[in-house]
C-alpha cells in the first residue's frame, strides 16, 4: 500500500497531510514525478508507433548528415584551423554527447512559454509534485537518443583514428566527467532559458540559440571564433566548460585566452554552478509568474 | 524590569487570544479575509516604450465556506472569478489579506495543499490525450500516493455514477466533451479530495451531459460531504446545485447568501399572468403594474419580496378570473441589473 511520504498518514474523511517538505524530499518527489511522466510520454509515442520509428531514424540521419558536411569540407581542407579531422571529431562527439543528454533530459523545457500562454502550467501547478520535474518531463522522446547514439559513434570513430595523443589516467577520467559535466551545463541553460519564458513568453527562439546554437559552436575550434566570442562562452555563459577546455587538456593543445592547463578540471564545479544559478532562475521565473498569472 | 515583564505577559496573554481565535478560525474550510490581487498590466505605447497600470483583478475580498457546503460563483468575463480560484488553489500569490485553505496557505504551500483539493478546468483537460482514459487515472493513483484500497473504491464509484466504464480504454482523443468533461472530473476526485474546485464545469456540454454532471456533483457534496466551488456562466448549475451563490464584478463581492435572496438584492419583480373570461381594459391595483396584455391574457408585474396571495384575491374579487399562473424572475435579468446599478454607485452591497 502506497501513503504519504512520510509513511501511514491517511486518516479517512481528513485525508492525509504530510506537513511541509523537506528539500531532499522535494527533490525525490521530483526524481519521481519525472520518472512517472516520462514513461507516459513514452507510451503515448508508442500509440503511434510507425511514427515513432520514423522520427527516431529521421532524427538520426538528420544528425549524420550534419557531420559528414565536416568529413565533405575536410576532402577539400587538410586542417581546419590547425585541427585535422579526427580532433575535430572528437570536439565534435563530445559537444553532441554532452547535448544529446540534456535534450533527452530537459529538451522540451523550450515549450514552456507556449505552456505559460495557453494556461495549461495551471493545470501543472495544482499537482502535488515540483513544477520543474513535471516540465522538463514534458513531451519527453526517446527518439533523442538518435542525437547521443550519433555523437557516440562520432566520438568512438574520433578515439579510433587519433593518433599523438599521450593518455594518461587523468585524461581518461576526464573523459565521462566531460560527458556528464557538460550534459549539466546544457540541462543548466535549458532550464534557465525556460525560466525567461516566464518573463518573455516568445523567447523560446532565444533560448535555442543558446542551447543548438551552443552546441554547434562547440563542435569547431575554438580557434576558429573571434576572441570575444571565445571569452563570452568561457566567462559569461560557461559552454567552453562542456568540451572545449577539457578536450585541449586531452589532445594536448594550447588553450585559448592563455587560461592556466588546471581549467580544464574545473567542469563538474562549473556545472553544479550553473545548475545552482538555473535552479534560482526558475524559482525567480515562477515566482513572478506566481504574481503575475497569464 | 517589570515594564518588560508586562510586555512579556500581554504578548502571552494575546497569543492565547490569537490561538482561540484561529481555532474559531478553522470551523470554516476556505477562509479569505480582505484577499486583494493587483496586476501590473504594461500597455505597449511605443517601439520601446510601455506604460504601466495597476488592475486590481480582485479588491479586498471576504468570505467563509464551511465544510460541506456548496458554493456557485459567479460574475462577468474579467470579473476576478479565476483569479479567485487561482489563489485559492495555489497557482497565483495574493498581493495582500489573508488567504486560508484546509488551515494551509496555498501559495506558500502549494504541493502540500494539492493532494487535499482536486481541480476541474473546463475547458483544459488534465488527461492524456493519446493514452485510454484509465492510464490517466493510473498516472493519478502513483502521483498522489493514494493507498491502493481507496483507489479502487473511488475509482469504482466514480465509473459507476459517471458511467465511464465503456470508456476505460478508449484513447481521450477519441472521447466527446461531454465524456471528457465526466474522465476529467473523476480524475480529480480519486484521491479524495476535500474541497473540488470547478471553473466552468458545463461549458459546452450537451443537456444530457450536462444533467449527469450535475446529478454527480450533487450525489457528492451529499454523501461525501465534499465541499464544491464553482465557477459558472450557466446559472442553471446554479440553481440546480447551490444552496450559496456569490456574485463578484470589478473584483469586488457584489452578494454573498441563498440564490432566493439574490432575487430580492437584485430589486426583481415577479410576475402575474392572469387569463380573464375576455379582453378587458388593463387591470388596475395598487400593489401591481400590467406590463403587457393579449387578447383576454394580461401579464402583471410586482415586486419579488411580496407574496402574491394578495394581489391574486385582489384580483380574483373584482375581475372574472379564469386562470392564473407566477412567473419567478430570471436570474440573468437579475444579475445584470444589479451589476448595472452597481456601475451607478461605488459602494459594495454584501449582504
Amino acid at each position: 500500500m502506497r501513503v504519504g511520504v512520510r509513511g501511514e498518514r491517511w486518516d479517512g474523511g481528513e485525508g492525509w497531510d504530510d506537513g511541509p517538505l523537506s528539500r531532499w524530499e522535494r527533490v525525490s518527489d521530483g526524481v519521481r514525478a519525472y520518472r512517472m511522466i516520462a514513461a507516459m510520454w513514452i507510451r503515448s509515442t508508442m500509440a503511434y508507433r510507425a511514427s515513432f520509428v520514423m522520427t527516431t531514424l529521421g532524427n538520426f540521419v538528420a544528425t549524420c548528415l550534419d557531420f559528414l558536411a565536416i568529413v565533405l569540407m575536410f576532402s577539400q581542407i587538410e586542417r581546419l584551423g590547425g585541427y585535422s579531422l579526427p580532433e575535430v571529431a572528437f570536439l565534435y562527439g563530445l559537444s553532441a554527447v554532452a547535448f544529446g543528454i540534456a535534450d533527452l533530459v530537459v529538451g522540451s523545457m523550450d515549450r514552456l512559454g507556449r505552456r505559460v500562454r495557453d494556461g495549461t502550467l495551471d493545470t501543472l501547478l495544482v499537482r502535488p509534485a515540483p513544477v520543474l520535474a513535471q516540465v522538463a518531463a514534458d513531451r519527453f522522446a526517446l527518439r533523442r537518443l538518435g542525437r547521443i547514439t550519433q555523437g557516440l559513434l562520432v566520438l568512438t570513430y574520433a578515439l579510433l583514428s587519433l593518433d599523438g595523443v599521450q593518455w594518461t589516467t587523468a585524461k581518461v577520467l576526464l573523459m565521462p566527467v566531460m560527458v556528464v559535466s557538460g550534459g549539466a551545463i546544457f540541462c543548466a541553460v535549458f532550464v534557465g532559458g525556460a525560466a525567461f519564458q516566464f518573463v518573455a513568453r516568445d523567447a523560446s527562439e532565444v533560448q535555442n540559440a543558446f542551447t543548438y546554437g551552443g552546441t554547434t559552436l562547440l563542435q569547431y575550434p575554438p580557434g576558429l571564433f573571434a576572441q570575444d566570442l571565445v571569452r563570452g562562452v568561457t566567462f559569461v555563459l560557461p559552454l567552453a566548460f562542456v568540451n572545449w577546455l577539457p578536450a585541449l587538456y586531452v589532445l594536448g593543445r594550447p588553450y585559448p585566452l592563455d587560461l592556466p592547463e588546471w581549467v580544464a578540471f574545473l567542469p563538474p564545479l562549473v556545472a553544479a554552478g550553473c545548475c545552482a544559478l538555473a535552479g534560482l532562475a526558475w524559482r525567480a521565473g515562477l515566482r513572478s509568474y506566481r504574481s503575475t498569472g497569464s | 524590569m517589570d515594564l518588560s515583564f508586562n510586555e512579556s505577559v500581554n504578548k502571552a496573554v494575546n497569543e492565547s487570544v490569537n490561538e482561540t481565535f484561529n481555532e474559531s478560525f478553522n470551523e470554516s474550510f476556505i477562509e479569505l479575509d480582505g484577499v486583494e490581487k493587483v496586476f501590473d498590466v504594461r500597455k505597449r505605447t511605443g517601439f520601446m516604450r510601455s506604460e504601466r497600470r495597476e488592475v486590481r483583478a480582485v479588491d479586498s475580498i471576504s468570505f467563509r465556506v464551511a465544510r460541506g457546503e456548496m458554493v456557485g460563483y459567479i460574475g462577468p468575463n474579467g470579473a476576478g472569478k479565476s483569479t479567485t480560484i487561482k489563489m485559492l488553489t495555489g497557482i497565483l500569490t495574493p498581493s495582500g489579506g489573508r488567504l486560508r485553505v484546509a488551515g494551509i496557505d496555498p501559495s506558500r504551500e502549494r504541493t502540500r495543499l494539492a493532494r487535499r483539493i482536486g481541480v476541474v478546468f473546463g475547458q483544459r483537460t488534465t488527461l492524456w490525450w493519446d493514452l485510454p482514459l484509465i492510464d490517466s487515472y493510473r498516472l493519478m493513483h502513483r502521483m498522489y500516493r493514494i493507498p491502493d484500497a481507496r483507489y479502487r473504491e473511488n475509482l469504482d464509484r466514480c465509473v459507476e455514477l459517471l458511467e465511464l466504464a465503456d470508456l476505460l480504454d478508449v484513447p481521450v482523443r477519441q472521447l466527446s466533451l461531454g465524456q471528457r468533461m465526466r474522465g476529467d472530473i473523476a480524475a480529480a476526485l480519486l484521491h479524495d479530495p476535500e474541497v473540488l474546485y470547478l471553473d466552468e464545469p458545463t461549458i459546452g456540454l450537451d443537456v444530457i451531459s450536462k444533467a449527469r454532471v450535475r446529478e454527480f456533483l450533487r450525489e457528492l457534496n451529499a454523501e461525501r460531504g465534499t465541499t464544491v466551488l464553482l465557477t459558472t456562466h450557466d446559472l442553471q448549475d446554479i440553481e440546480q446545485l447551490c444552496s450559496r451563490v456569490m456574485v463578484i464584478d470589478h473584483g469586488r463581492l457584489m452578494y454573498d447568501g441563498p440564490l432566493t435572496g439574490l432575487r430580492e438584492v437584485g430589486e426583481s419583480e415577479r410576475t402575474l399572468v392572469v387569463d380573464l373570461e375576455r379582453e378587458l381594459p388593463p387591470i388596475e391595483v395598487s400593489s401591481a403594474r400590467v406590463v403587457r396584455v393579449e387578447g383576454p391574457r394580461q401579464w402583471l408585474a410586482f415586486p419579488a419580496t411580496e407574496s402574491a396571495a394578495p394581489l391574486v384575491a385582489r384580483i380574483a374579487a373584482e375581475y372574472p378570473l379564469v386562470d392564473l399562473s407566477v412567473r419567478e424572475p430570471d436570474i440573468e435579468a437579475v444579475i445584470a441589473k444589479m451589476y448595472a446599478e452597481q456601475a451607478g454607485k461605488p459602494g459594495r452591497a454584501v449582504s
